[in-house]
């Protein structure tokens, strides 16, 4: 096995297993500013107990992210040093503003979040949950801008020629703002509240099941499922958004997306299969309708793959599958939100087919958000910084392939570990369930004393 | 901005970063390093639970000191990470393997699960502070730098017995650091079983620190360059001995936290005394020393290190705002009752 191959299936294996945790941080981070700010606003001890519950599962979650956030920091410089030498003076400030304005508020916050109820003051306590959830969002506005610049880089000059070029920056805010910064930013975190919201739907439906801590699983499950249907909602103009952006921006990506070749007005197809030695398309296709979603007028021509050389273009039915599966899950989100509250409404939600559902659910968005970076990453591909670098010629130069084996054979023992670790503490904490709370019980706000 | 000599500014900072780092988890570290030497189950806990608000954010620390290295000269973070490829993937798996025995360890009553975490602990603690050890040791020592900017050493090489000298200083400077710490978060039997320690831990890294400068006096003549030049310099090397003279003497005044900011300030130091015999190169090259990578021609552009520098100028007070906080918060002794590892 050469070691293109094995750097790249080792960060595709390291990232894929990072981007679990992430984003349920972030998602879990927002239903916890929302728990906590009824608890101060209500007093009601049931908020403070889900809060507390939820604070649990949050904790656990931001530690995996950070284990196995650390690994993908130090690989952009073990197997791809080519990359960073050329991408260093314009991802770097990304980097680095990642780690100085959201690691740090993020890390701090979180040991008064996780240990501090008797340590602070219950509303100093809700100010570090915000802050929190914030730093979750601004870490992941950075890492996403410094991504967005890999798809669509703008702000800069390339410096030295050949194998010694790289780029540097000269429009600090033109590299923030690239063309698909906020589009995929807004689009990933949308995916991340999906995340959360619907792990806290699975465990609510869970203690449904068992017909334990009722009053605890409606109600969270509330949040969970207005959440879930506000963030799916977004997904479907942040999804379009991205998808028009591409068009403009990445039309071999695009192009793949929809098994799209020649050059004509183009159909988006519902599901199908590409045979790229024919160029054909099997499936339900609506005529047209890419056009019409790119531009409004189904008539219009949009690019396709033959404008690209064979060796430029992403693995094409790789990505229409994983693009498909991903936007068919985000339309299931939509659906499963509404009937969900509309259940709830009811006061239906004690079907135990639906109660089934809901708990296995929590593996949906996963896969969606899997899918989603599949499809812009693999869509990315030959190139690592998208017409200026590919990614054969990115990797480390002092790194072989007996190096990299051991490193992803160790990786996978020690990720599967961590997951193992991840599912017991997880199960421990939901079987335990939340402590036990009185829901007539008022909140006295006044400030508990920090003892020594 | 302002005339400031950018690079110079971005070595002191990404120096300052890593400082912090080792600081913070240093003491962790060191607290890992001695928690085998604790015997009954009750109080490796209290250990585990003196540092348990702080490790992972003290981790934070070498992620933005590598970020910064990253960003201000990615030609040196590409090619020591891939050139010491391996060593640094095993740094990765003991801090990640760390992790999990911390959160493992006491969520099962049984004693061999407990004791086989308190090894896995114990030991990637050790091989944490040991393995960056070597690495600064290979960095004081040169490293095969070519024309290409590329390292290439293998991992065997970077096993040399200098590097693996600097590896065990680190060790029993961390040691030493983190008993500190542990005397101060504890009270009681074990407090003074910890006390009891401290000077132990004092000499075993006093004879690795005179034995390293020796050998660094005898074989890396390089190094002492800038203390020639500029005698102002061995004012940090007398800080530096006065900072570590002053621990015992503040132990046996029981001023704990006195002593434990006397080794802060001799951790500081040292790395101080690194950066000044290392400066203005990141890794001197062995094989010519025009190859060395340095700061001034291995930087990002200007512009860049002036944007990260204005970051920096708004970001770090907050994070010296946030880490005070949170420690503050967290002052005093372990509380026996509320132990979450």
């Amino acid at each position: 096995m050469d070691v293109e191959f094995l750097s790249r299936l080792q960060f595709a294996f390291t990232i894929s297993f990072h981007y679990i945790y992430p984003p349920l941080s972030i998602g879990i981070g927002i239903i916890l500013v929302i728990m906590e700010g009824m608890y101060l606003k209500t007093g009601n001890k049931l908020y403070e107990s889900m809060t507390k519950f939820w604070v649990k599962i949050f904790a656990l979650t931001f530690a995996l992210g950070v284990a196995t956030g650390i690994v993908m920091e130090f690989e952009f410089g073990t197997n791809w040093a080519t990359y960073s030498r050329f991408v260093g003076d314009v991802f770097g400030s990304a980097l680095a503003a990642e780690g100085i304005f959201a690691f740090f508020l993020e890390s701090g916050f979180l040991a008064i979040l996780v240990f501090g109820w008797d340590r602070v003051s219950p509303k100093m306590h809700f100010i570090s949950t915000i802050l929190v959830a914030f730093g979750a969002h601004l870490s992941a506005l950075w890492i996403i801008i410094a991504n967005s610049w890999q798809q669509t880089p703008a702000g800069f000059k390339i410096v030295g020629e050949g194998l010694a070029a790289r780029a540097e920056i000269n429009d600090f805010w033109a590299m923030v703002f690239n063309p698909s910064s906020i589009d995929r930013f807004t689009h990933s975190i949308g995916g991340a509240w999906i995340a959360g919201s619907f792990l806290v739907i699975s465990v609510s439906a869970y203690y449904l099941l068992k017909n334990k801590h009722i009053e605890f699983a409606i109600q969270s499950m509330k949040i969970g499922f207005i959440v879930a249907l506000v963030a799916s909602l977004l997904q479907l103009a942040t999804g379009h958004s991205s998808a028009a952006g591409v068009a403009k921006n990445q039309p071999a990506k695009l192009a793949a997306f929809e098994g799209h070749y020649e050059t004509q007005p183009a159909d988006l197809y519902l599901f199908g299969w590409v045979d790229d030695s024919s160029q054909k398309v099997y499936g339900v296709k609506l005529p047209g309708m890419l056009s019409w979603l790119v531009y409004f007028d189904s008539k219009k021509p949009v690019i396709g793959l033959n404008e690209f050389a064979v060796e430029n273009r992403p693995p094409v039915n790789f990505v229409f599958q994983t693009y498909h599966l991903m936007v068919a899950l985000g339309m299931a989100f939509i659906a499963m939100s509404i009937l969900g509250i509309y259940l709830l409404y009811k006061n239906k939600t004690y079907n135990k087919l639906w109660i089934k559902v809901s708990i296995v659910s929590v593996i949906l968005p996963q896969i969606a958000n899997q899918l989603g970076w599949f499809s812009a990453e693999v869509g990315r591909q030959p190139w690592i910084v998208y017409n200026y670098l590919k990614t054969k010629d990115a990797l480390s130069k002092t790194v072989g392939s007996s190096e990299v084996l051991f490193s992803l054979i160790l990786f996978t023992l020690i990720y599967l570990l961590l997951f193992v670790l991840f599912l017991f503490l997880l199960d421990r904490k939901i079987k335990h369930g939340p402590e036990t709370y009185s829901s007539d019980m008022k909140l006295n706000l006044s400030p508990i004393k920090t003892s020594n | 901005m302002f005339g400031l000599d950018l690079n110079l500014t971005w070595f002191v900072l990404v120096g300052v970063l890593l400082t912090g780092y080792a600081i913070l988890d240093g003491f962790d570290l060191g607290v890992g390093a001695i928690h085998l030497f604790v015997k009954e189950d009750f109080d490796r806990r209290i250990m585990l639970n003196s540092i348990g608000p702080v490790w992972d954010g003290n981790e934070v620390w070498l992620v933005t000191g590598g970020g910064a290295l990253f960003a201000a000269f990615p030609d040196v973070y590409a090619s020591t990470l891939s050139g010491m490829y391996i060593a640094i993937m095993l740094v990765l798996f003991m801090i990640i393997f760390r992790a999990v025995a911390i959160e493992f360890r006491s969520k099962e009553e049984s004693t061999l699960w407990r004791k086989s975490w308190d090894y896995a602990f114990s030991v990637s603690s050790i091989l944490i502070a040991l393995i960056f050890g070597i690495a600064i040791g290979n960095i004081i020592n040169g490293l095969p730098v070519g024309p290409d900017k590329e390292i290439h050493i293998s991992f065997f090489e970077l096993l040399n017995p200098y590097s693996i000298l600097v590896g065990i200083t680190t060790v029993a400077l961390f040691m030493m650091h983190g008993s500190i710490y542990a005397v101060m978060k504890t009270d009681g039997n074990l407090q003074n079983t910890i006390r009891s320690w401290v000077n132990n831990t004092i000499i075993f890294f006093v004879i690795t620190y005179v034995t390293t400068t020796m050998a660094t006096l005898i074989y890396i003549p390089r190094m002492i360059e800038p203390f020639k030049e500029h005698p102002v310099f061995f004012l940090v090397a007398i800080l530096n001995m006065l900072a570590v003279a002053n621990i015992p003497r503040e132990m046996h005044l029981r001023n704990e936290f006195r002593a434990f900011l006397s080794s802060s300030a001799s951790v500081a130091l040292l790395m101080a005394l690194f950066a000044i015999g290392l400066f203005p190169n990141l890794v001197p090259s062995t094989i010519l020393n025009e190859y060395s990578l340095t700061i001034y021609k291995h930087a990002s552009s200007q512009q860049t290190l002036n944007i990260m520098f204005i970051m920096a100028l708004f970001g770090m007070p907050f994070v010296i705002a946030y880490t005070s906080s949170v420690y503050w918060v967290y002052r005093g002794k372990v509380q026996k009752d509320k132990l979450i590892y």
